[in-house]
């Protein structure tokens, strides 16, 4: 069980407080009108599936029940860092840095 | 050298000090026609194929790590062909169909045993689903047929069938063809077969790169151990398979996740055939060896670690106990997870890829042994011929741009 930070709470609790919500930062297409399949098929189901630093969605469901970003290295499963949603995308060094 | 009776009673004389070794360990050659990336039943198997089937002899399976050791070695062994949809159920029975004569055309005992699969249903919706299977199944040839609770209990005596149990048995569906085979015989039996015609199969030799010419079309891979040229590369890389696509300069609709299974102490017989149950994300057999074999669903997040939590397979575990009361005192030996990948609809992509002369088998999610030789013939099939055949024409890439899913997510719910 990995544990997990949640940034609204700041609180470090264990997984099973948390729900996974998949990959972060995929935003919904400005225009669906314009799209073609091929940028549909991507928007959708096209994921990163990253081996090292992944970063994705959780909500805090026992808690405060909000979601909130995380990066995390897949391979060892830790949490690198989290951060609030809307906050932007940080860096490789960021997170090297925040995992210290 | 043909394993027979008189084999082993000619080796028991000599106090089976001299049986040869059942296949070599290959350096790998600078070229070869066909290079396959993997070294599971999938890829040793389709190696067998290309080989015995369409002559493709000068091939080699490489692998990262040990032959067998990925998802092959690490699942539940249910062997079952009873999906929703008419695509599927022509997959996977085909599949069924070779795994009945796999021991003899291999000359290697893997132990396919034909038990039956039982899926539990716990409630109305349950029922009213698998009978909606049952229907499809039969129309599509597929063997499936409703049992009552006392058929269900009189079929598999440790379940708990009382109305008051937490998880209240209504029925089940019970595919009496489905089965378990011995998963590591699966992978030798391929390994020793294939490379009996000529395959090279060269362990420890990660894959580094996919090397593509001018023209887009694939060149060879890079390994751990120098070039290797092939005009034609197949990857079944399981729970990797994203990352070799990168390589290609491919990105796929596949997520990773850890799927773990356990097993208990060895008992005497006692458990007579394969029970899932769905609802409640459990499904268990028990082995030769006499230890109860148990699987639970996949881990929530996105993993290549090989391992899951600890609260997932305690919620199997507690399901087990309710259903079968009489296993509560069982002690568990040991816990494992595999890294499975899966698509958004659940089902296979099995076929050609963009990049000319790549042919992918991936996204088998949780359910990838069952299909071993289904899914090896097929990307034989389509290796060899350039195209898909037409059991796996629909389980090609362009599903996901075309729309046409063949979605098994609802159908197959978690457990496989």
């Amino acid at each position: 069980m990995i544990l997990i930070r949640c940034p609204y709470c700041d609180e470090q609790r264990p997984e099973v407080e948390f729900v996974y919500a998949g990959e972060a930062h995929i935003s919904r297409p400005q225009n669906p009108n314009l799209l073609s399949d091929d940028e549909w098929a991507e928007y959708l189901f096209i994921r990163k599936n990253a081996r090292g630093v992944h970063y994705e969605r959780w909500v805090h469901a026992h808690g405060c029940a909000r979601y909130f970003n995380a990066a995390r290295n897949t391979v060892t499963d830790k949490i690198l860092m989290t951060y609030k949603t809307g906050e932007p995308k940080p860096s490789v060094e960021e997170i090297a840095e925040a995992a210290k | 050298m043909r394993y027979s009776a008189l084999s082993l009673f000619a080796n028991a004389l000599s106090g089976h000090k001299k049986w040869p070794e059942q296949w070599p360990d290959a350096a790998p050659k600078p070229s070869y026609d066909v290079v396959i990336v993997g070294a599971g039943g999938h890829g040793l198997g389709a190696a067998y194929y290309l080989a015995k089937k369409y002559g493709v002899t000068n091939v080699a399976v490489i692998e990262k790590a040990w032959l067998g050791g990925g998802n092959t070695g690490r699942n539940t062994t249910i062997i079952r062909s009873n999906y929703l949809y008419d695509e599927s159920a022509r997959l996977y029975d085909h599949a069924v169909d070779l795994w009945d004569g796999l021991s003899q055309e291999l000359n290697y005992n893997v132990m396919f045993s034909k038990r039956g699969v039982l899926m539990l249903a716990h409630n109305v919706h349950d029922v009213q689903s698998f009978q909606r299977h049952i229907h499809a199944n039969r129309l599509n040839g597929v063997d499936n047929q409703w049992l009552t609770a006392q058929q269900a209990k009189a079929y598999c005596p440790p379940l708990d069938i009382s109305p008051t149990a937490r998880f209240p048995v209504l029925g089940g569906a019970l595919q009496k063809r489905a089965g378990v085979a011995r998963h590591d015989s699966v992978a030798w039996g391929y390994a020793r077969a294939a490379a009996a015609l000529g395959v090279d199969i060269i362990q420890n030799c990660a894959v580094t790169g996919i090397r593509r010419g001018a023209d887009g079309s694939v060149e060879g891979v890079d390994t751990e151990r120098g070039f290797i040229a092939a005009k034609k590369i197949g990857v079944s890389a399981a729970g990797n398979s994203s990352v070799i696509m990168e390589m290609a300069g491919l990105k796929f609709p596949l997520e990773s996740y850890p799927l773990q299974a356990l097993v208990s102490e060895p008992i005497k017989p006692v458990f007579p055939c394969v029970v899932m149950s769905n609802s409640v994300h459990a499904y268990i057999s028990q082995s030769d060896k006499g230890e109860l074999v148990i699987g639970a669903g996949t881990d929530q997040y996105v993993s290549y670690s090989q391992r899951g939590a600890l609260h997932i397979i305690e919620h199997t575990l507690a399901a087990i106990c309710e259903i079968f009361p009489i296993f509560k005192r069982m002690r568990m030996l040991r816990s494992w997870g595999g890294v499975v990948d899966v698509t958004p609809d659940r089902s296979c992509i099995l076929g050609k890829t963009p990049v000319p002369g790549l042919y992918v088998n991936c996204g088998w999610g949780t359910g990838g042994f069952k299909a071993t030789p289904g899914a090896a013939d097929l990307l034989a099939y389509t290796i060899a011929k350039d195209e898909p055949h037409a059991i796996n024409a629909p389980f090609t890439l362009e599903r996901f741009t075309r729309g046409r899913l063949i979605d098994e997510a609802a159908a197959a719910a978690v457990a496989h």
